[in-house]
């Protein structure tokens, strides 16, 4: 730390959508992450910083925000990471979603267009039958596992350009979330939801940019899940299978 | 005051994405011009050739280099999407679009050493 500015400069979005960055000096740590960072804030100079956070360790996916101008988890993000010698950090809430208030977005549009994706379960069985079993070495379920860990934290989604210049586009999670389903052998909705994704809006809105891949913390590739609806949604067509 | 969250941009599979969208509109700009330069053939070989001979200008040559560069990262930049979205996944993107953007400027510069 002997090179390192003792202070950490940083730049916090105040307000609403038309509001402002506001600087605080925040002591700098060896071990401390931008969630640290933010709390601190909130705990030592103003009270009324409203910021949203739940488990703290990369599990539920509430702490995403604005960080120097890229969407990150900011709990697991450490600030060696994301700032340099001269202790300077930007702060401000998840883009592509309505701001609340200093560091919070709205996420309601982001889980609606899940509900929109078809993004949920529809079960084949009810309770009293067997349960199923599902072989992990099946490709489909390899499918599935391979994009299934998605902590819903809409990073992707602030990273995306189609769903920053096309408002109808369901955006990555919740087509990566329709893609797990759609390889799920125990899931009954298959038809529905290949007619939701292939809408207008759907996953033939994405144009392959990848940035949801580069930015996904998990390190998930809605990308490719993306590609894989495309090609399920062109197959059904070319069955007539979708009017 | 604006919120600043576009640093995301700017990654190398963004940056292919982007020359694949640009090169496409500037191409769907020229055409226009090309039909025009086809229709003059129907006004007779004077007006074509009076055309033609004007291409020779080694400042055109060189635009028509630019052209030969727009249509090829194009073309490699469409074989790109269609590799993505149609074949098994593949982790080296990044090399794949390096090679797309090399590929096209080696084409353009030997179409260029050919004309000159
Ligand atoms: S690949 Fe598709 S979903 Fe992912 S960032 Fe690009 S356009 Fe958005
Ligand atoms: S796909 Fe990745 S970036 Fe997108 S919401 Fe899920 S965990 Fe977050
Ligand atoms: S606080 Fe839960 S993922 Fe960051």
């Amino acid at each position: 730390m002997s090179n390192t500015a003792k202070h950490l400069s940083v730049s916090v979005w105040r307000g609403f959508a038309d509001g402002h960055y506001q600087t605080f000096e925040v002591p700098r740590q060896d071990n401390q992450t931008v969630l640290d960072v933010v709390t601190w804030i909130q705990r030592n100079t103003e009270p009324s910083l409203a910021y949203r956070f739940a488990c703290r360790v990369g599990v539920c996916g509430s702490c995403a925000m604005t960080v120097n101008g890229r969407p990150r988890w900011t709990c697991r993000t450490h600030i060696s990471k994301v700032v340099d010698q001269d202790g300077k950090l930007e702060l401000a809430p998840l883009a592509n979603l309505p701001p609340i208030k200093d560091l919070v977005a709205d996420m309601r549009p982001f889980f609606d267009k899940w509900e929109k994706a078809e993004g949920k379960f529809h079960p084949s069985k009810t309770r009293v039958d067997p349960m199923a079993t599902i072989s992990p070495e099946t490709t489909k379920r390899q499918a599935a596992d391979k994009a299934i860990e998605c902590i819903n934290c809409g990073v992707c989604y602030a990273a995306c350009d189609s769903v920053r210049w096309n408002p109808a586009y369901l955006g990555p999670a919740a087509l990566n979330r329709a893609w797990t389903l759609a390889n799920d052998e125990r899931d009954a909705g298959g038809p529905q939801r290949l007619k939701a994704v292939s809408a207008n809006g759907g996953c033939h809105s994405c144009h392959s940019h990848q940035s949801c891949e580069q930015h996904c913390p998990i390190g998930l590739n809605p990308t490719e899940s993306i590609a894989g609806l495309k090609r399920l949604t062109v197959d059904a067509y070319i069955r007539g299978e979708l009017s | 005051m604006s919120v600043r969250n576009t640093a995301y941009r700017g990654n190398m599979l963004w940056i292919a994405a982007m020359i694949h969208r640009v090169s496409g509109v500037l191409l769907a700009l020229f055409l226009p011009f090309h039909f025009l330069v086809l229709g003059l053939a129907l006004e007779g070989e004077a007006a074509l050739d009076g055309f033609l001979i004007w291409t020779e200008n080694p400042l055109v040559k060189f635009a028509e280099m630019g052209l030969v560069f727009l249509l090829t990262i194009h073309l490699l930049g469409g074989l790109r999407v269609l590799v993505i979205e149609n074949l098994p996944w593949r982790e080296d993107h990044k090399t794949l679009a390096t090679l797309t953007t090399s590929i096209a400027a080696v084409v353009a510069f030997v179409f260029l050493t050919r004309v000159l």
